[in-house]
């Protein structure tokens, strides 16, 4: 394909969608199909074909529109309604020409200027309702592959590594590293072998913003690894998903299989020198294989522990290759950041963390779901507003942020700026995006329990303070769930923190006491007020 | 070759480019504690016990993976070390059932020594107490996984050294086991050419000769120097 | 403590362990003489004594392994100034928490049926056989520990050279070269 008939192709589904009198949009994404939109789906089909509509309404699967909790959702596209929990009879409704029929439908619609859109800023989540992620055309009348064309016919490598600089974009799994300069480091490195990696092993609890972003938008992945591919010099690309991401796989292999059969990847794209092939790697179910160097590691076929860093993979990765390994959301950042350029996404966000985030709100929360806000929301913003505040009868006690490397956050820390460096100044991480929020009704020492708990299960067990200190602090923990805990296990649990965090040889046993900690910091007393006596005390 | 100067502990000394700190250190008789590292085969910096503090580095790090840089400013023992140090091995006694009484290692464990070298008079954390098993399948050796610490030095010396590569690990954290093969009593092993130098690597009683009993089991690891000596130079010395 | 005025006010126990420790402590031999001059023993499974006396110095040798064990280390916690944890079953719970992997049910099995010539039976609802704790644990699991002197057993000399230390109101130092 060249750039042209890129272009072609996009005007010719453009001019083809724009035909259509409706197009409804279902929604495909993990949330509304366990709620049943399939069926909402199937039997929107089945009536068109009935009524002989095929060529002027059109039904189609759909990212995630966002507010998980009220599926299966549906979007017209000639008026941009949304409409939740829909049963399939109801659904038929909308294939009336009579604009009668539908309002009989405005119960279930949706505000679109409630705050949980308007708060909301979509760039990474921009074509996730509105595209079907089965099609690449629907990727392609939406802009899609246009910055891959883009930087493969009018820009250099180097180029290309300073625009994604000059946007400030930070990795989005968690860390934060500036993700031009990753690049830059491996481009500098020599050799004619390197590998781009996506790291979709998303595996913090509660989290499912990368699973979003692959089962609705696969094809945008695809293109941001691309042309991270080009900058840095790779000619392979893995991408590492967990093996329960079952529709994530599916719409992956069939993303890469029509980007093949378009010449979108493989060799001389866009009729250029540059090639790229995507493979898709499965994870069997080991949250550790998130760690760059264990999920490296497993593609090798080894087993997925992690070994020490320093080398980085940019210097020493895949097969001892330079590699470059960047999350899922990261990756979609980048099309849009070379379409619209370094400067548009830099003036969105902060002085550090610049963007949006993408976060899966959870618990005790009204509007469960998926939201993406500006880097820089105050944390209420995302809770009281977008998530409409905790339900009726209950307090907001803490808002757990960063998973299981995580940390909670009091209600009195509530104007937070999320962003990378003030969630870390107390005491908790952005992490990859998961958001829970705790009412009054849960314990914090339960809280820190449960986070305990899921590090000592996914310890891999190679480094003796993650391994054998989890289990530890999982015990103590148990002990204060029992209210059997003495003064001394609090000092050994504070201990084992400090230990855990200094000594551990990767990520998962250094953030493991995260949960700990901050619960301490925030919540001491409800530890001390579980205390026992150990019989006697010392001299 | 090209030499680094640097510093460990107050003294200057110096190394060879690409030497690790551990082995700088050792050679100039600066003892850092290891259980996972044994000269010979590959590093893995599991044990973190060689952690150490450099000048100017925001973490720890493990010595035995470290090489050594010019002008490096090394601290291997250190209170916050110590303190670490302790509580692994802390970690250790509890994580499995080491009754070094009824031990065939009691004396000469390099897990037991250490402990006695950190100042562990007691155990702080909760011994689990797992019921575990005795591989007892093969004719000269056996493996009491009671006494494991997971150091993994059986499985590198296996791989690296010998070639045969019948012990790995399996399961994850704390449920790791070292297993011959894929998972078979040690005694079927159709990769293990019963050459012992697993049971001689062992740092603790996991690995034994069958016959000895409690404090009767030595560990002679001069063959791993002569083995690499002979490959590194090509020199076989004894 | 005023070591002119009085004799220190020593106790030993033996809780659940193979008296090892105790047999040790006589190894001291023709120190037990000196021992005598500088403290009383008022308590140990040498003497009689029906209710635990208060003490200076009490070594306890032994896990806590069954409910009399439990409490009468809670007993001699409160009535004990200094506590020692006397040799490897008080300090790690040693051979005395081998059984520790097996369910109790199993281990009185092995222990009553199994192995026992003649065969009475596991003992149940005996006042005068203390139930088993579900594991046998260090003592410091149970109550404050302010001394830990390890060894299975520790030897004669230094039980003395500990004992002397506390008497004499200085910190034990014991240099050992392997634990336990």
């Amino acid at each position: 394909m060249t750039v042209e008939e890129l272009y072609e192709m996009r005007d010719r589904e453009r001019e083809r969608l724009a035909r259509l009198r409706e197009r409804i949009y279902c929604c495909s994404a993990a949330g509304c199909l366990s709620c049943g939109s399939e069926s909402v789906r199937r039997a929107l089909a089945a009536e068109i074909e009935a009524r002989g509509l095929k060529g002027q309404v059109e039904v189609c699967g759909s990212g995630c529109m966002g507010l998980c909790s009220r599926g299966p959702l549906v979007r017209t596209q000639s008026d941009g309604a949304i409409y939740a929990q829909l049963t399939p009879d109801e659904a038929l409704w909308l294939l009336s020409e009579d604009p009668a029929e539908r309002r009989r439908l405005e119960a279930k619609r949706l505000d679109l200027n409630d705050p949980f859109f308007t708060r909301q800023l979509k760039i990474v989540l921009a074509n996730s309702g509105y595209i079907d992620p089965e099609s690449v055309h629907d990727y392609v009348a939406m802009g899609g592959y246009q910055a891959l064309a883009k930087v493969l016919t009018e820009m250099t490598p180097e180029e290309v590594i300073e625009e994604i600089k000059a946007s400030g974009l930070r990795g989005r799994g968690g860390a934060g590293y500036p993700t031009g300069l990753k690049w830059e480091l491996v481009r500098r490195q020599p050799g004619d072998i390197k590998y781009v990696i996506c790291n979709a092993d998303e595996g913090d609890p509660g989290a499912f913003m990368d699973r979003s972003v692959l089962e609705g938008d696969p094809h945008r992945v695809l293109e941001g690894m691309a042309i991270a591919a080009y900058a840095v010099g790779a000619q392979q690309g893995y991408i590492y998903v967990r093996g329960e991401y079952g529709l994530a796989i599916q719409r992956l292999q069939l993303a890469i299989r029509q980007a093949e059969r378009e010449r979108l990847l493989g060799n001389r794209i866009f009729e250029t020198t540059f090639g790229f092939r995507v493979d898709l790697r499965i994870g069997a179910g080991a949250f550790v294989c998130g760690e760059e160097t264990a999920l490296i590691a497993s593609i090798e076929g080894k087993r997925g522990t992690p070994r020490q860093r320093p080398p980085y993979p940019p210097e020493r990765g895949l097969w001892g290759k330079p590699t470059l390994i960047n999350n899922v959301e990261t990756f979609a950042n980048v099309p849009p950041i070379i379409m619209n350029g370094a400067r548009w996404f830099a003036s969105i966000g902060t002085e550090t963390s610049k963007g949006t985030k993408v976060f899966a709100l959870a618990g005790a929360v009204r509007n469960t779901g998926l939201v993406e806000v500006p880097m820089g929301t105050p944390l209420r913003t995302i809770l009281f507003e977008i998530g409409g505040g905790v339900p009726e009868g209950r307090q907001f006690k803490a808002a757990q942020t960063g998973g299981p490397s995580g940390g909670c956050i009091p209600a009195e820390l509530l104007d937070v700026p999320v962003d990378y460096e003030s969630l870390a100044a107390i005491g908790s991480i952005m992490g990859s995006g998961g958001l829970i929020v705790l009412d009054d009704s849960s314990s914090m020492v339960d809280v820190a329990r449960f986070f305990m708990e899921f590090c000592m299960d996914e310890s891999c067990g190679k480094c003796i303070p993650c391994r054998a200190g989890t289990v530890q602090m999982h015990e103590i923990l148990c002990r204060f769930s029992r209210r059997e805990a003495t003064r001394q296990d609090l000092e050994l649990l504070e201990e084992l923190c400090v230990l855990l965090k200094e000594t551990s040889l990767c990520g998962l046993g250094q953030t493991a006491p995260n949960p700990v900690m901050s619960t301490l910091r925030y919540f001491r007393h409800e530890y001390e007020a579980r205390l026992t006596d150990r019989e006697g005390g010392a001299q | 070759m090209s030499i680094k100067t640097l510093t460990i502990d107050g003294r200057m000394v110096t190394g060879a480019a690409g030497e690790s700190i551990f082995d700088v250190a050792w050679n100039n008789g600066i003892r850092i504690p290891r259980l996972c590292h044994v000269g010979g085969i590959s590093d893995v910096g599991a044990c973190r016990l060689c952690l150490v503090e450099i000048e100017g580095w925001p973490k720890l790090a493990a010595a035995c993976l470290t090489p050594v840089e010019e002008g490096m400013v090394v601290r291997t023992q250190t209170e916050r070390l110590r303190r670490h140090r302790k509580l692994i091995v802390e970690l250790l006694l509890a994580e499995r059932n080491h009754v070094c009484s009824v031990c065939v290692q009691n004396g000469h464990c390099e897990l037991q020594d250490l402990a006695a070298e950190l100042g562990v008079d007691h155990v702080r954390v909760y011994y689990r107490f797992p019921r575990l098993g005795v591989d007892m399948s093969h004719e000269r050796f056996g493996l009491d996984h009671n006494r494991c610490i997971l150091c993994t030095r059986c499985v590198r010396v296996c791989d690296e050294v010998e070639g045969a590569h019948t012990w790995d690990v399996a399961g994850r954290g704390v449920n790791c086991m070292i297993v011959a093969d894929m998972g078979e009593p040690w005694g079927n092993s159709e990769t293990c050419t019963s050459c012992g130098k697993c049971v001689q690597v062992c740092p603790t009683g996991a690995l034994f000769e069958k016959g000895k009993t409690v404090g009767e089991m030595y560990k002679d690891r001069r063959f791993l120097k002569y083995i690499v000596t002979a490959r590194e130079k090509r020199q076989w010395i004894r | 403590m005023d070591p002119v005025n009085r004799k220190i006010r020593l106790a030993t126990v033996w809780l659940g362990g193979c008296s090892g420790c105790h047999m040790s402590f006589l190894d001291m031999d023709e120190r037990l003489l000196e021992l005598a001059q500088r403290v009383e023993l008022l308590a140990s499974p040498f003497t009689d004594y029906k209710d635990f006396p208060e003490v200076d110095i009490t070594l306890v040798e032994g896990a806590v392994a069954n409910e009399e064990h439990l409490e009468q280390i809670r007993l001699i916690r409160r009535r004990t100034r200094i506590l020692v944890a006397f040799g490897d079953c008080a300090v790690t719970g040693n051979v005395t928490a081998l059984r520790n992997v097996f369910p109790v049910e199993e281990v009185l099995a092995r222990a009553f049926q199994e192995t026992a010539t003649p065969v009475v039976g596991v003992p149940r609802g005996n006042p005068a056989v203390p139930r088993l704790l579900e594991r046998a644990r260090p003592i410091h699991e149970v109550v404050q520990v302010d001394y830990f002197l390890q060894g299975c057993p520790p030897s004669g000399p230094e039980i003395y050279e500990f004992l002397m230390a506390l008497i004499e109101g200085r910190q034990p130092e014991i240099a050992r070269k392997k634990f336990g």
